[in-house]
């Protein structure tokens, strides 16, 4: 009958599968032919690097594109050559020169010229585009107002090419680390005669990044793009340093469960998972240790204080529930990732000491309170605004339990699903809110400037003036090391008035096979694939 | 019955055009935006974006634009994707179909077996235990049967893989969690059918004529039994080709059923107006194959 | 069989309720079902309500992963909270949505379905092209609005039920929260009950007694609510028991999409959602649930399935 034919398909289908069949592990065959395999979370928005914004984006973009500089694959803040060959700023930073390297290829083997640059600024900068992270270039001379359209001339913005070997930037401050931010996907060239061939500079959705059109200046191309199933990108041939690059390939499979992901990489499928939940890495570090990452992470996790609510007006409110908070708890009882207990907003590192504003204090925390009005039968009622997210939920629990039992504060959650959430914090109607924040580049300022008046990213409703008049005067020093005393000032200021609540510094946690070598940790968790190789382990 | 088929069709269209509209206007009417993210955007930026998609326009103007997209055969472009929305469902519907065949098989190959078993032992202990088995697709959740047959079944079985859409072999495991469930109701069905059918008088006149039992079964009893249960495949059918969230998110299977999760979370109007669509006009056809394959099997319906 | 016929007790008349309990009986399916449904009834509503159980919501965060002990009978779960109590109050949540949402969808599709069915012609066509439509319209996106539109009105809502009525101000809060739950549950699943009703209806308005009471002269309204309705009964409740387990269902999925119901509470659908996130580490959290879950609805479907069974007048042969 009907069901002997379906077996017999099946046994065929068997015989004729891949190597699975005979009992050798999936993930070998791709060691083997080094083809990375890898996790992506999610579809990514598109492949242009001056229309996205993601992580996910930029782990892709990063492959097939490249910068004036590159990242060192295990030193954090060496910055190697990549499209220019040598730079060189002036004493305050403000001014720099890059020169290209001549044997710059695009994957079609036109070479790479400032032009490109040039083309490339213009276009994410330009008014019609819509781009989203164009202000990631707002500190160039003149960029910002001619992304908003107040000058119409692009020549008035601060980048020139007197030749097309050498790109000059002018900078609207001292920017010591601008070789870090041309590491961002933001500020890598485009192909201009692919661009143009398919539509005008500033069109969107032309089919520029398809894999038959695309064409870039990384260690690899797109060979592959298929929606929601994978990408898959191959090696340059014309890129300049293809005798470093050891892959032959890399594939992205947009995994958006992590469990299916981690279950995947157990049952040898994967090469690397892009993050892994709580649970899994406990499980992780018992028992498959040899696999198991846990890098600091360029982020912090916090809760928003909507300060123009009437019931946080007061500071001793804040400072209160601020110092009930248990973040080691948290970290060892719910995230479990090793991740740091934070008492400022900008993760320290060697040369930045992050002000001490915040720790577990549940007896200054109870007396503030007190002292606040509250007490015995008058409760600090109050609404924590929360997302749908696994996370999420297990953080708000605990939170409306530790707040309860070191305030007797009454704390409702409002779960909503995610873009609700966004919508109600932008429109500062809440009154605390879980929030975070991923660096994106090695610099301060990247989680200073969002607390501006008036910036989108700030959504707590705080403004004062002296805090920008300190970034402002950041911007205009010179020597490095009084700059990052100055920002310390700031965000000193920024936390004695407690507009959000430092939980914790966050670390990545995933699964790494053994037969890749090359991969360090890295702040930003930005590996430049050209480094990365496989080997096949002898069992 | 042409007449009726085609007044069938007509009424379709205008079935899948207030669903249309309806939509349409639902989705706008929940809080965020296809742009709002993480790190907010610049205002005008944001402003330029909703430009482009009209999303600045009343939404009437909104839908008049629309129509004008689908006079000219196209579904418009997703905002948050960057790629045109018939490109994504052209991409995702192989996958789906797939799915939904192996599916669908799956399920009659599990639920009309058990049912007619069911019916013919009434009461019995196969009964029970047969309707047990048929009923775990709906008391488990796909939810837990996905994980459970990926990480406990999948993981023992060498050519079984976890999660992927690569060979053919990885169809099983989520074609069965997805049939699970449509097997139960078949079973349940065909069980209620042929227990119907199996107290009719022509069925005591053929036993008490000495007809074979297995021959009163197969060649009089299942005829008019299983009737109920193919009603029930073609509605059937289209919601397994438009495919469920849990069991592509789970079996990585590059499928349409997420886009109707995540175009409803990401705001993304453009994907979800065209499953919408295509999932309504994919009923209608089922609704109306179904009528006609019952109409064809009894006589007494026609009219 | 040699009694003597004089001295048999005459058989007293049986009405189709008592003949379908008989047949009832004869299941023992059903019967264990009823009785599985009870305990676990008594579990999760009376239980909760004597303070030997617990509160679900307090955490103990040095207290994850305990496993059953006599502090806490089925142990604890990954934020410390008693999984026993999360349990019960748990199906509490779950067991309403099932029945509430049941009920509304039976209430709105039983009218809509017998006026469709009993009307016919255009009105009938019509009504029914209005069920594809709102069948096709997407859920996912319906739940979100309609949880929206009642949590705005909801503060207002709750704290008047409070003045009215405040100690029981937490019950009241937990179960305003649910009403969106209940609602766009109840909205889409009344229109397979409609086609249900639509078909029995237009099946007995062919029969005789109807063709009596239209020649008599009976209103339309008298036809469809005193004769009609009634034969309907049995099916309604059959669809009826068999739709609980089906929102429970729908409950658990909503839960796994993160739009269920909300922190802290839990529900049965919550628990499956969590606890397949440790499958692999640790399953009783998986396992315990399951099982409640999966008893109580096979429990339903079988007892749905038996009083279909036993009100169907065919089967009275057996």
């Amino acid at each position: 009958m009907h069901r002997a034919h379906l077996t017999h398909l099946l046994l065929g289908a068997c015989a004729l599968a891949m190597p699975g069949c005979k009992g050798e592990p999936p993930i070998d065959a791709y060691t083997e032919k080094k083809i990375l395999i890898l996790g992506n979370s999610t579809e990514p928005q598109g492949l242009d690097p001056q229309i996205v914004t993601g992580v996910i984006e930029s782990n892709i973009i990063r492959a097939l594109f490249e910068g004036l500089c590159v990242e060192h694959p295990s030193k954090q803040g060496v910055h190697l050559p990549g499209a220019a060959e040598h730079w060189q700023a002036n004493d305050d930073f403000t001014e720099w020169t890059f020169h290209l390297r001549r044997d710059g290829k695009w994957s079609d083997g036109t070479p790479v010229s400032a032009e490109d640059f040039l083309f490339s600024y213009q276009r994410i900068l330009h008014p019609d585009f819509g781009a989203d992270y164009a202000s990631m270039l707002y500190y160039i001379l003149g960029a910002e107002a001619y992304n908003k359209g107040e000058t119409t001339d692009f020549s008035t913005v601060g980048v020139s090419a007197p030749d097309a070997y050498t790109l000059k930037v002018k900078l609207k401050a001292s920017i010591p680390f601008l070789p870090d931010l041309t590491k961002h996907y933001t500020w890598y060239p485009v192909p201009k005669h692919i661009i143009l061939k398919h539509g005008k500079m500033q069109q969107r959705n032309t089919p520029w990044t398809e894999p038959e059109n695309l064409v870039s200046n990384g260690a690899f191309m797109l060979k592959d793009w298929r929606l929601n199933d994978y990408i898959h990108a191959v090696r340059n041939p014309h890129y300049w340093d293809k005798q470093t690059v050891k892959l032959n390939g890399i594939r992205f499979l947009p995994i958006s469960n992590q469990y299916t992901e981690a279950r995947m990489f157990f049952n040898q499928q994967l090469h690397a998972t892009y993050g892994l939940a709580p649970e899994m890495i406990e499980y992780a570090a018992n028992k498959y240790s040899q696999y198991l990452r846990q890098e600091t992470y360029l982020g912090t996790n916090f809760i928003r204080f909507n300060v123009t609510d009437p019931l946080l007006d007061d500071l001793r409110v804040r400072k209160a529930l601020a110092l009930s908070i248990d973040s080691q708890a948290i970290i060892t009882h719910i995230l479990k990732g090793g991740q740091k207990p934070a008492y400022g907003m900008v993760p320290p590192t060697d040369d930045y000491q992050t002000p001490k504003a915040v720790s577990f204090d549940p007896v200054r925390a109870k007396e503030l309170l007190e002292q606040a009005g509250y007490g015995g039968n008058n409760k600090l009622r109050i609404t924590l605004l929360s997302t749908d997210r696994e996370v999420s939920k297990r953080l708000s629990e605990a939170y409306q339990d530790m707040w309860k039992k070191h305030l007797g504060a009454e704390v409702s959650i409002e779960q909503r699903e995610w873009k609700t959430y966004l919508s109600r914090m932008s429109g500062l109607d809440y009154q605390l809110a879980l929030g975070g924040w991923i660096g994106d580049y090695p610099d301060p300022t990247t989680f200073l400037d969002m607390w501006k008046t008036g910036d989108g990213n700030n959504r707590t409703g705080w403004s004062n003036k002296d805090y920008e008049a300190l970034l402002a005067k950041a911007e205009q020093t010179k020597d490095p090391e009084a700059r990052l005393r100055i920002l310390e000032l700031a965000e000193a200021l920024f936390l004695s008035e407690m507009p959000i609540i430092p939980v914790y510094w966050y670390t990545t946690n995933y699964l790494l096979h053994t037969a890749v070598k090359g991969w360090h940790p890295l702040l930003l968790n930005n590996h430049p694939y050209k480094f990365v190789d496989l080997e096949l382990l002898q069992k | 019955m042409i007449r009726t088929v085609i007044s069938r069709l007509l009424q379709g269209i205008v079935v899948v055009f207030c669903l249309l509209l309806i939509t349409f206007m639902l989705v706008r009417l929940m809080p965020g935006d296809p742009f709002s993210g993480e790190k907010a955007h610049a205002a005008h930026i944001i402003e330029k974006n909703k430009a482009r998609f009209h999303l600045d326009k009343s939404n009437t103007e909104q839908f008049i634009v629309y129509l004008g997209l689908l006079a000219r055969g196209e579904l418009g472009d997703s905002p948050v994707k960057e790629q045109p929305v018939s490109k994504i469902i052209r991409h995702s519907f192989p996958a789906s179909l797939v799915l939904g065949i192996a599916g669908m098989i799956i399920a009659i190959l599990i639920g009309i077996p058990a049912g007619i078993l069911s019916a013919l032992k009434k009461n019995s202990y196969i009964d029970y235990s047969t309707m047990v088995i048929a009923m775990a697709g709906i008391s488990i959740p796909s939810f837990v049967i996905a994980p459970l047959l990926a990480g406990q079944v999948a993981t023992r079985i060498p050519f079984l893989k976890v999660a992927g859409w690569g060979d053919p072999l990885d169809w099983l495991l989520p074609a069965l969690t997805l049939g699970l469930a449509t097997a139960a109701y078949l079973a349940r069905i065909t069980r209620g059918g042929m227990l119907e059918v199996l107290n009719q008088d022509y069925i005591r006149t053929a036993h008490a004529k000495g007809v074979h039992p297995a021959v009163v079964v197969t060649k009089h009893a299942i005829r008019g039994g299983i009737i109920p249960a193919i009603a029930y495949i073609g509605p059937a059918f289209a919601m397994l080709i438009t495919g469920s969230f849990i069991i592509e998110t789970i079996f990585q299977v590059p499928g349409m059923g997420q886009h109707f999760v995540n175009a409803t979370k990401d705001r993304d109007y453009f994907l979800l107006q065209g499953v919408v669509i295509l999932f309504g006009t994919l009923i209608v056809f089922a609704n109306l194959a179904a009528d006609i394959v019952l109409a064809m099997l009894n006589p007494r319906i026609r009219a | 069989m040699s009694k003597d016929i004089h001295n048999q007790p005459i058989d007293k008349g049986h009405s189709l309720w008592s003949d379908a309990w008989l047949r009832l009986r004869k299941n023992k399916m059903a019967m264990v079902s009823m009785v599985i449904l009870f305990i676990i009834g008594i579990l999760c509503f009376i239980l909760p309500a004597f303070s030997i159980i617990p509160d679900p919501n307090t955490q103990d965060l040095n207290n994850t992963f305990l496993p059953p002990s006599g502090d806490y009978p089925l142990g604890t779960d990954q934020s410390g909270r008693d999984l026993l109590a999360r349990l019960l109050y748990g199906g509490q949540i779950s067991l309403l949505v099932g029945i509430v949402a049941t009920t509304v969808s039976v209430i709105i599709g039983l009218i809509y379905g017998a006026i469709a069915g009993y009307a016919g012609g255009k009105t009938d066509s019509l009504m029914m092209r209005i069920v594809d439509i709102l069948y096709g319209l997407p859920f996912l996106v319906l739940v979100i609005l309609f949880s929206l539109l009642i949590s705005e009105h909801a503060k207002e809502l709750t704290d008047a039920l409070i003045g009215r009525w405040p100690d029981h101000a937490v019950f009241i809060k937990k179960f305003v929260n649910l009403v969106p739950l209940f609602i766009a549950i109840g909205a889409l699943g009344w229109l397979t009950m409609a086609r249900v009703a639509r078909a029995q209806v237009m099946s007995l308005k062919k029969q005789e007694f109807v063709e009596a009471a239209v020649s008599l002269g009976l209103s339309h309204r008298r036809i469809l609510m005193r004769h009609i309705m009634p034969n309907m009964l049995g099916p309604v409740i059959v669809y009826a028991t068999l739709t609980v387990p089906g929102f429970v269902l729908t409950e658990a999925t909503l839960s796994f999409l993160g739009l269920g119901v909300e922190s802290p509470n839990s529900s049965w659908g919550i628990l499956l959602s969590e606890g397949a996130n440790y499958m692999e580490t640790h399953p009783r959290l998986l396992i315990i649930p399951s099982i409640t879950f999966s008893l109580t609805l096979l429990a339903l479907n079988f007892l749905g399935d038996g009083l279909r069974d036993a009100l169907d007048p065919k089967a009275a042969k057996d």
